[in-house]
């Protein structure tokens, strides 16, 4: 039987005058799972996203949340996730912790006698409790995003969807949202997190999809990921000519040469079979290093090099 | 939720101000008729000349001095800005994340527009009490039919007409609510909304479409000058009430489908 799913979508596609922005999405986020949501600028992340909150309608597609199917389940299954999406976004003219107060107040379901105490932690939770009192126009780039965070975080919540939460944040503020991420999942909760930051998503996640031009290119967990792409072994060499030569001989993949190093994926080559075949062809081997793919590798062997966005 | 509503947009610092000017302009009214003397009989805007004689008509001359234009002005500002507002600040994705519900956003919004326009109304009235009982007498007061009724009757009247002409501004906040609901550019709209209550005015003026005046939105905007009669006359005023109401469906209707459907991109 398949695990609980916390965001379940089938074939969820988005057209933007005839272009598909999302094309065809089959997610499926497991309950209690940290999942990573990967892809280059203009990939279909952020569409996708505001497709499963309900903020566009599908072109086409069914998806459902927390196990309920939407957008029919909106007003009741909206209420356990909290979301930052593509920045935060407040009144200039009122204080952080005014913010937050109006969005409590505009829906249903949050008590009124908890506020201040919900509003007092969510705030301390995001290090913002001596600028609570401050107007949000004052606030910095970080600032904000924190209070975005805030706001999602104002009442406990089965399903955290987080847009790049690290946008904007120096180095302290970036470690804190990693533990966040971490103490939010040991809690049970959900956490949906895009960012392009691999490194993070490596440390926090534990499931990847990327996106790429509209599609999910892989759905995995992320030792999976990893493992797929598989190990790569990068030798320094006086002829890197020859030495590609043999590699490619002994059926690695990907060879490619840079200055006198030379570098391919193993497959099922052994790197000490290798290394005797490069000694035995007369290359002379002054370095042999085994690497374990990075989820950069893996992104990048999935998206391709190119530096353009997608149009 | 309303409430909610409420506070957050008559926190604001362009609300205020737009009500500021507000009970400036029958203040103004009122020191520059005390200094320099009100027209003639029958001359100026209507009111205008019995300004000085008494609080009540300082009161009703602001209403119609403010009326035409500034009043119709604010409204369209926060009519506008009502949903095109949120949208252009990212706010609007996050109150339907909350979830606000977009039928009760959109229901919020337009009871705060509505409490707006009395508001606005309102304050010009009170404004040109206060200056106007302060600067000229406030005895009985002569009514336009030339009977004479208690102060505090007249009083009476001054708030009535102030909320007649709060209601008979709905159907300019609704066409302001729905082309607020069109774009994500709130200055867009507050431009479209004036305007068009610009060119309602100038066809009212145009005696070629006679056949349009009953149903233009500004058409019995004065309607509110009867409640000075004695006994007050209120045939035009519940046509105009009718009409409002009729706008308020119609581009209610509008802004709802819209509100429902919107791609919410921004």
């Amino acid at each position: 039987m398949a695990p609980d799913l916390a965001i379940e979508t089938h074939g969820l596609a988005k057209l933007f005058a005839g272009r598909p922005a999302v094309d065809g999405v089959d997610l499926a986020v497991p309950a209690g799972s940290t999942y990573g949501f990967l892809g280059p600028n203009g990939s279909g992340k952020t569409t996708t996203i505001r497709m499963l909150l309900g903020l566009l309608t599908p072109s086409a597609g069914t998806w459902s949340i927390l196990g309920r199917t939407m957008p029919e389940a909106a007003m009741s299954t909206l209420p356990h996730v909290g979301a930052l999406v593509e920045g935060p976004a407040f009144y200039p003219w009122m204080s952080g912790r005014d913010n937050l107060e109006r969005f409590d107040a505009m829906g249903p379901g949050r008590s009124p006698a908890t506020r201040p105490a919900r509003i007092a932690d969510a705030l301390a939770r995001v290090g913002l409790t001596a600028a609570a009192g401050k107007k949000y126009k004052a606030y910095s780039l970080g600032m904000r995003q924190r209070l975005g965070l805030a706001s999602a975080l104002l009442v406990p919540r089965r399903l955290l969807v987080l847009d790049e939460p690290t946008n904007g944040m120096d180095p302290q503020g970036t470690r804190e949202i990693r533990h966040l991420v971490r103490e939010l999942a040991a809690d049970g909760a959900t956490v949906f997190l895009s960012s392009h930051l691999l490194s993070e998503i490596q440390q926090v996640c534990s499931h990847v999809g990327v996106m790429h031009r509209g599609r999910l290119l892989a759905q995995q967990t992320l030792p999976e990921l990893l493992s797929s792409t598989g190990p790569r072994l990068r030798a320094e060499v006086d002829d890197p000519g020859r030495a590609a030569q043999v590699m490619a001989g002994l059926g690695m993949t990907d060879v490619s040469v840079s200055g006198t190093q030379v570098a391919g994926s193993l497959g099922e080559v052994l790197p000490e079979e290798c290394c005797r075949r490069l000694v035995g062809a007369g290359v002379a081997v002054r370095m042999l290093v085994p690497e374990h793919a990075s989820l950069e590798d893996a992104f990048v062997a999935l998206t391709g090099e190119g530096f353009d966005v997608a149009g | 939720m309303w409430l909610v509503e409420a506070r957050t947009v008559f926190s604001r610092a362009r609300v205020r101000a737009l009500l500021a000017v507000l009970l400036a302009v029958p203040v103004f009214l009122a020191v520059a008729v005390y200094l320099a003397g009100g027209p003639r009989a029958g001359e100026g805007p209507t009111f205008l000349d019995r300004a000085s004689h008494n609080g009540v008509f300082t009161a009703l001359a602001g209403l119609v001095v403010t009326m035409p234009f500034f009043i119709p002005l604010s409204i369209s500002v926060v009519a506008g800005d009502a949903v095109a507002g949120e949208a252009n600040l990212g706010t609007l994705r996050y109150l339907l994340i909350r979830p606000a519900g977009r039928a009760r956003l959109l229901a919020a919004k337009g009871v705060v527009t509505a409490l707006f326009c009395l508001a606005a109304a309102v304050d010009v009235v009170l404004a040109g009490l206060v200056a106007g009982v302060i600067l000229f007498p406030h005895g009985p007061v002569v009514t336009l039919s030339g009977t004479t009724v208690p102060f505090l009757d007249g009083v009476g009247r001054a708030l009535l007409a102030s909320l007649v002409v709060g209601v008979s501004m709905f159907g300019l906040a609704a066409i302001g609510l729905f082309v607020s609901t069109l774009t994500d550019v709130p200055i867009a709209a507050m431009a479209v909304t004036i305007g068009l209550v610009i060119m309602s005015a100038i066809l009212d003026g145009v005696s070629q479409v006679a056949f349009l005046h009953p149903w233009l939105f500004t058409n019995y905007w004065t309607a509110f000058t009867d409640l000075a009669r004695d006994p007050m006359r209120w045939h035009l005023i519940w046509k105009d009430f009718l009409l409002q109401l009729g706008y308020v469906v119609v581009f209610g209707a509008g802004a709802w489908a819209r509100m429902l459907t919107r791609d919410v991109l921004a």
